[in-house]
């Protein structure tokens, strides 16, 4: 304890750098041991959590329901055009008619494609290059400040010579999701990898763990719950690119769906898209909070 | 050599790495550099038999720590050496398991797991589960084997951190202030438990604590660091033979003559 000259050592460091992450989780991982689990972290009653379950769902619904009702007495009202704000009824009808003629399922389609490859391929990039950065000094000394200058640069500023190296094409518009989703993740797993409790990595090493085995078994384990923040602020970040993407030039997808629909004055289909815009969104960042929870429970 | 956890006598990774000595050679620990510099401990040489418990007593600060650092190679001496056996420490060392003031386990394993993290490399999985399986039975944890450590005491998360460490087969048990987080009576149990255990496995043992009664129950040898007269850093001020042999009573008169001596020691008043 607290001899002199030894770095002060507390066991917190870990829950500081979850706590950041994740609230949620912020159990001490250091001296979880040392101290009865506070009941909160072990002590729900499988009914509580239950109940609390069943009432967020409705609880949650409440304000798009007043959303809808708004929107249906202000476009009644005669207060705006139908062109400036067509009534829940036509955006449906409008949904009707491409689902009928086919298109809004092709430009879902193509837009989740788009998000999902983008946002593999850049996640796995930053959590690759974050590992190296957030392990190795040589690493963090040679790449850090390139990539804090590339983050620098605005994503729209990467569009023209995009367009210009890959032409129009899948392409251009998937590396700009994966310029999106990468930097969200490097970033929170380099930094998470350097709060690691030095107390467990410590304790490994004087028992033979190191280089890959000492990554698996402890720093990764350790950064979970910090690397899925990041996923799920890459993913965001991958459906905002996706629509700067589809809006500058494409012929198919949600943002191209915005853009045709602006150019034609069909308010009721624009609208459709921001929906949709809104209901994939969120299903893709629900699922991926699903297995958030289920990683925090096993690895935290 | 006891047998007491070796029911395959003719597996060698389950049978005890015998214990090693230990001696220190004109051991010497500075931190920092220029006028910042610091100097911790100075010209510490002894030696410990193999199969001792050797306490290590001493104020706050004096260095205790560093020593036992060193012995298990998380630490480099600025001079001078530690040699087990008759090979000197250099980088991590094998003959030696850890045992720290925290539980240190990984939260996210079971305690089963966590200490499976001590079985030395080269062991079977199938030697190594029955191993595991036998120090959580030393420890008393059998029950708790599929448990996380936050779902358990200090005290029993301490005792899968001994276990941990036994399955190294150390040479050299390094145990830094194992008990100073537990309150007082599971510290007597965890005293009685690591008497227990070394009578199972009778390594060698440096014990760090700052509790003299602790030194006066477990040891063989206490030896105090402190301050010398001669100069900045510790080094050892006294050395002393615990007489009798374990269990020894807590009540007994001799110790408590001996314990107000090694108080004062300390600067501490015995009375």
């Amino acid at each position: 304890m607290g001899y002199p000259g030894e770095p002060k050592i507390t066991g917190s460091s870990v829950a500081d750098g979850r706590a950041a992450a994740a609230p949620a989780t912020t159990a001490d991982a250091a001296q979880a041991g040392a101290v009865p689990a506070p009941a909160p972290a072990t002590g729900w009653s499988p009914a509580g959590v239950r109940t609390r379950n069943w009432a967020r769902l409705p609880l949650g619904l409440i304000i798009p329901a007043a959303l809808l009702a708004a929107w249906q007495a202000a476009s009644a009202s005669g207060l705006f055009t139908v062109v400036q704000l067509p009534p829940p009824a036509m955006v449906l009808a409008a949904a009707g008619e491409l689902v009928d003629r086919g298109e809004l399922g092709i430009h879902i389609a193509i837009s989740t494609q788009r998000v999902l490859i983008g946002f593999l391929v850049g996640a796995a990039l930053g959590l690759v290059l974050g590992a190296g950065v957030g392990l190795s000094k040589l690493a963090d000394a040679l790449l850090a400040p390139t990539i804090g200058a590339l983050r620098a640069v605005p994503s729209l500023a990467w569009v023209p010579l995009l367009i210009l190296w890959m032409k129009i094409g899948e392409d251009s518009k998937v590396t700009l999701i994966i310029i999106g989703a990468f930097f969200p993740v490097f970033t929170t797993v380099s930094l998470a990898l350097r709060h690691v409790d030095r107390n467990l990595v410590e304790a490994a090493r004087a028992f033979g763990l190191k280089g890959v085995r000492l990554l698996t078994t402890v720093q990764l384990p350790a950064v979970v719950p910090a690397v899925f923040s990041g996923l799920r602020l890459a993913l965001a970040q991958a459906w905002l690119f996706l629509v700067a993407a589809e809006l500058i030039a494409s012929s198919m997808g949600l943002g191209f769906l915005l853009i045709d629909s602006q150019n034609n004055g069909r308010t009721d289909r624009l609208l459709l898209a921001i929906v949709m815009l809104a209901v994939i969104g969120k299903i893709t960042d629900a699922l991926l909070g699903l297995a958030e929870k289920w990683a925090v429970k096993r690895w935290a | 050599m006891t047998a007491v956890l070796s029911p395959l006598p003719g597996a060698a990774t389950s049978a005890h790495a015998p214990a090693l000595p230990v001696s220190f050679r004109g051991l010497r620990r500075t931190f920092g550099t220029g006028s910042a510099a610091r100097t911790v401990l100075r010209d510490v040489t002894f030696d410990v038999a193999p199969g001792e418990v050797l306490a290590i007593l001493g104020p706050s600060g004096c260095g205790k720590s560093t020593l036992l650092r060193a012995t298990a190679g998380l630490d480099h001496p600025s001079a001078g050496s530690v040699v087990i056996e008759d090979t000197p420490v250099h980088g991590i060392d094998p003959r030696c398991a850890f045992a720290f003031q925290e539980p240190r386990l990984l939260p996210w394993h079971t305690l089963q797991a966590n200490v499976a993290i001590g079985l030395p490399a080269g062991c079977s999985a199938r030697e190594g589960k029955a191993k595991v399986a036998r120090l959580l039975e030393l420890v008393g944890l059998e029950h708790f084997a599929k448990h996380r450590p936050r779902e358990v005491s200090g005290g029993m998360a301490q005792r899968a951190s001994l276990a941990r460490a036994l399955a190294r087969n150390p040479g050299v048990l390094l145990l830094d202030e194992p008990f100073g987080a537990l309150d007082a009576l599971t510290r007597i149990k965890m005293q009685d438990l690591l008497l227990e255990i070394h009578r199972a496995e009778p390594t060698t043992v440096l014990l760090v604590t700052h509790d003299v009664d602790e030194a006066l129950q477990l040891a063989d040898r206490i030896i105090v660091l402190g301050p010398d007269a001669a100069g900045e850093g510790a080094s050892i001020a006294r050395t002393v033979e615990v007489p009798g042999s374990r269990p020894r009573g807590r009540a007994s008169a001799e110790l408590a003559l001996m314990r107000a001596s090694l108080l004062e020691t300390l600067g501490v008043d015995g009375h």
